[in-house]
């Protein structure tokens, strides 16, 4: 890996959003990946979507595994907590800070290696939880930290660089975050900005487990011809389901569209997804739907994107366990210490 | 043989078969003869994997308040005829044996040296109740009520505690009590008295009779813990069931019907911990509860939450093994292991707690601990203590403490201006400041890792950085001695050239050794630490003694181990005392093993079984 230095991202316009920061204020410290990585441009539509949404900086906690693209929370943002944790259980530390203060939006950054194979585990348990939380995997189909071995969501058939061929079936974790139960799932491409910073922006004011799958080619190890994970194999290969508006609530809602061609999802918050479909698109509302969609695509050799289920409804881990509207982290004795008189009833029950 | 005679100081072990509804007639059994003021102390002797699912009760009843295990046992309650050869076996000579004499057994299976007590219960039952279900259940409150008559103990007494444990459920009050005066019945009208009595005394006072793992629950509710993370394991499960019992009482918004905490049952141990270790490190008090298994898989981020400086709290209660390694077998066996868990240089706070007071007191204490210290602080708890009800005083909260929640920096402060530098030492004391996520717009932000960092938490891989760092957990480590609950002395009545030191469960057993080791002329000063890092006192109490005696329940004395890696002291003069065959250390153990070093004359009469 290089560290080539790469500039401060410069935006033209200085101009600040609703609640008073201007983009330069949601970017982190100097990325220190590979100069055309693809994570770099996730950090960037991440940025870009928190300055679009007005989402205060600091109200953002990101939290992510081990690997290239587990590094990237210190890349955008600097002004939030992030919390680099350990290899493939970001979902357990997210879920546990998520539980001691439901106000604020999670990241949860992770890799395919991190979440596919040593994670797996925690993945879905997370996602089949409802954890209210935007979960990013950065795919790459390779461990790029360590230097370019398979990873679990590698194509069968695919050639790493040195030359070996995966004969392992891959996962795919799309598929299975439909199956578990994610109330928000998509699939984006880090080379297309268009259509993941819309999704990105959906995928945080939705409530509940939001799983974004962005497929981020890794340009030291999984960039050559034979790799189904580079730059040209996904843009040639690449199947849009849909093109997305995000609109939030504030924003007076102008643009029409024909009727026929537009589906609109109005999530809790009062937000907008306006869904112009594509000839062949689906039903974002129907689950079964999606998988099997999902599954004729793949069938067809065909990288399926764009946003394919969403449940606007869904409650989250904090409704399930009924646990009160204020943070856990701001309670005190008055409110969790039962004090010594009902202590004397107890010693008295037990004696 | 001359049958035993006793007089509230003996031992009965009930043998029966698990699910027969056995557990609550022996539960009342001993709280019975509480409620006659004197002490008792039961255990439950459950093997996880045998045929026939026995389970044991054992109980001692002790006017002198001995609340360790005897060993052996002087009457046997056999219901269990899978395990009857062997439980006869371990009769004392002399002793009685109570059984289902309904169906006739031969000769050979019977002891000459023992009295045979027979009632039919079976019989009386198939006579009485129609349902197959009552008739097994009842069986256990007759032959408690027959149990009763031979021993002397109150039929108000039992029938007051029948109406405690079923107000408000007349259906089952009035069969019980019906079954517990058939068993009355049949012994006063068939059976002899026999030598083994209780009578009333006054010598259990305002002490409360519960489990460690209950004791330690409510410890975390009161210590203001609002998240568990959980994975299911023996001995420790329990103790997060019991957490969510008392939250459901204790911690629901009366009003809106909301909880004040959250309670996960995680996929793993790992996910436990990383759960704990998020909740910790915004801001939640959060603990996790376990055994040795599942803190072998919380390795990795317990080293992440010392290094990263997170305050995280675990219970580890003790047990035999990993995978079926006697997981329903106590142990102090995770002692070393807990005091240097993970890789990288790192050194644990512990906290050993002797008996389920202590459980709630240091419950509630390693949460404030683990906030202050920001580090992991772990409660190592045991089979012995978790699972079994013990007397012991009764819980104590002075409404007047507040939580500590440590260095934490608030909005105020650093608008203020108050300079922040995640890892910086600014009060000498090795423990750093922290922001809670989501505090200030512009202010006290900063990234967790492990140790790729400088003292403003910056990415760093310096080696200045690096040492800088670890010294500060070093100085932060030297704090925490002085927070810790010191260690508690027992001065011999004379003086003594030797000493003991143990901890924990062994705590009972120990008082009694030592009365023994003083009524033979040896004295001995003991002292039971209940901290790690040790206090500097410790070090004094080791100095002080020509040898000192290291009694613990584990194979390679790990406290030992402890002790001279933190002191330096030389090993020659730390005599590991040690017992480890997974049932509880008795003081007839300690008694002759520290008794026979001390080259006494009297260790035979020390270790001589004199029964009941
Ligand atoms: C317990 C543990 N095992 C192994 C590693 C080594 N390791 C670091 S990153 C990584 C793979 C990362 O792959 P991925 O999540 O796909 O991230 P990428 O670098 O491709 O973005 C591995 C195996 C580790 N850090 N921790
Ligand atoms: S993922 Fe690949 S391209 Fe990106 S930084 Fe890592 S090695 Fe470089
Ligand atoms: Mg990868």
């Amino acid at each position: 890996m290089t560290y080539l230095p790469k500039p401060k991202l410069h935006h033209p316009s200085l101009q600040k959003n609703a609640v008073g920061f201007t983009r330069r204020d949601y970017e982190g410290a100097i990325s220190t990946l590979c100069a055309g990585c693809g994570h770099d441009s996730i950090s960037a539509a991440i940025i870009q979507a928190c300055w679009e949404l007005d989402v205060e900086p600091h109200r953002v906690a990101k939290i992510s595994g081990i690997g290239c693209s587990s590094k990237t929370p210190t890349y955008f943002l600097s002004a939030s907590h992030g919390f680099n944790a350990v290899h493939g259980r970001m979902p357990s530390v997210l879920t546990g800070a998520n539980l001691a203060n439901r106000e604020l939006l999670y990241l949860g950054i992770s890799g395919d290696g991190d979440s596919a194979s040593i994670g797996i585990g925690q993945f879905v348990h997370a996602i089949r939880r409802g954890v209210d939380m935007l979960y990013i995997v950065e795919n790459n189909g390779v461990y790029g930290l360590t230097k370019g071995q398979f990873s679990a969501t590698a194509d069968q058939g695919s050639k790493s660089k040195k030359g070996a061929t995966n004969t392992d079936a891959p996962v795919d974790m799309v598929g299975m975050a439909l199956q578990l139960g994610a109330s928000f799932v998509a699939r984006s491409f880090s080379g297309d900005k268009t259509q993941l910073v819309p999704i990105l922006k959906a995928a945080m004011t939705h409530k509940g487990a939001s799983f974004v799958d962005v497929l981020s080619p890794c340009v030291a190890f999984n960039n050559h011809p034979g790799s189904t994970k580079s730059y040209d194999y996904v843009r040639e290969h690449n199947h849009a389901l849909c093109r997305m508006d995000f609109i939030s609530p504030r924003a007076e809602i102008t643009v029409d569209y024909p009727p026929g061609e537009v589906r609109e999802v109005r999530q809790h918050d009062g937000s907008v997804l306006r869904l112009r479909k594509l000839p062949e698109s689906h039903d974002t509302g129907d689950r079964v739907a999606a998988m099997n969609y999902l599954h004729a695509c793949q069938a067809r050799g065909e990288i399926v994107t764009g946003l394919l289920y969403v449940d606007p409804e869904a409650p989250d881990l904090h409704e399930h366990l009924q646990t009160v509207e204020v943070p856990f982290n701001t309670l005190g004795e008055r409110e969790l210490c039962p004090g010594s008189a009902v202590l004397a009833e107890i010693n008295a029950a037990l004696s | 043989m001359t049958p035993l005679a006793a007089t509230n100081d003996f031992v009965v072990k009930f043998a029966n078969i698990n699910g027969s509804g056995s557990a609550s007639a022996n539960e009342l059994f001993a709280k019975c003869i509480l409620r006659m003021g004197v002490p008792v102390s039961p255990r439950n002797i459950f093997p996880s994997n045998i045929q026939g699912l026995p389970t044991w009760y054992e109980v001692r009843v002790s006017e002198a308040g001995w609340l360790g295990r005897r060993g052996g046992y002087d009457l046997l309650v056999a219901m269990n005829p899978q395990t009857w050869d062997e439980d006869l076996k371990g009769l004392a000579s002399g002793g009685y044996l109570f059984y289902d004499n309904s169906k006739p057994l031969p000769k050979f299976k019977f002891r000459d040296d023992v009295t045979t007590i027979g009632v039919p219960l079976t019989d009386i039952a198939n006579r009485t109740w129609d349902d197959p279900r009552q008739r097994q259940l009842f069986k256990n409150i007759m032959y408690l009520g027959a149990l009763s008559v031979l021993l002397g103990i109150e039929r108000d007494v039992i029938v007051q505690l029948i109406g405690e444990q079923y107000r408000g459920k007349q259906a089952l009050l009035e069969p019980n009590v019906h079954g517990l005066d058939l068993g009355r019945e049949y012994a006063s009208q068939h059976l002899q008295p026999i030598g083994l009595k209780i009578e009333r005394r006054d010598n259990v006072g305002d002490r409360i009779f519960v489990d460690g793992n209950s004791a330690a629950a409510l410890g975390m509710v009161y210590g203001g813990a609002t998240v568990c993370a959980w994975y299911p394991i023996t001995p420790s499960s329990s103790l997060a069931e019991a957490f969510q019992k008392y939250c459901a009482k204790l911690r629901v918004d009366k009003t809106t019907g909301k909880h004040n905490y959250a309670i996960v049952q995680a996929e793993d141990e790992i996910a436990s911990i990383g759960i704990v270790t998020g909740a910790g490190w915004n801001g939640a008090r959060a603990f996790t509860a376990t055994s040795g298994p599942g803190i072998s898989l919380m390795n990795e981020f317990i080293g992440l939450a010392y290094f990263a400086e997170i305050p995280v709290t675990l219970i580890d209660v003790q047990r035999g093994g990993p995978s079926t390694g006697m997981p329903t077998r106590t142990q102090q066996s995770d002692v070393m292991f807990c005091a240097h868990a993970s890789h990288g240089d790192t050194n644990h706070v512990l906290l050993f707690p002797e008996d389920p007071h202590e459980c709630f007191e240091f419950a509630a204490e390693a949460l404030d601990l683990a906030d202050r210290l920001q580090t992991p602080v772990f409660m190592l708890s045991d089979l012995d203590i978790g699972m079994n009800h013990r007397l012991c005083k009764p819980f104590e909260w002075d409404d007047a403490r507040g939580y500590d929640r440590g260095k934490v920096l608030s909005a105020e402060q650093l608008e203020a201006g108050v300079p922040f530098g995640r890892y910086r030492d600014v009060d000498g004391d090795g423990i750093p400041y922290r922001t809670y996520p989501g505090t200030h717009p512009v202010r006290g932000s900063f990234f967790t890792r492990g140790t790729s960092k400088n003292a403003d938490a910056k990415y760093s891989e310096k080696g200045e950085d690096y040492i800088e760092n670890m010294q500060r957990l070093k100085r932060k480590l030297e704090t925490a001695k002085k927070l810790l609950p010191q260690p508690v002395l027992h001065r011999a009545p004379h003086a003594a050239k030797d000493g003991a030191v143990y901890f924990g469960s062994t705590s009972p057993s120990m008082a009694e050794a030592i009365a023994k080791l003083d009524a033979g002329g040896m004295h001995i000063d003991a002292l039971r630490v209940r901290g790690y890092p040790f206090a500097d006192s410790v070090r004094e109490f080791i100095d002080r003694h020509e040898q000192v005696f290291v009694v613990e329940q584990n194979r390679d004395a790990q406290l030992r181990a402890l002790l001279i890696e933190q002191f330096e002291v030389d090993p020659a003069r730390l005599v590991p005392i040690l017992h480890y065959d997974g049932t509880p250390i008795t003081a007839r153990f300690i008694a002759s093993a520290i008794g026979e070093r001390m080259g006494s004359a009297e260790v035979t009469a020390l270790r001589g079984d004199k029964v009941a």
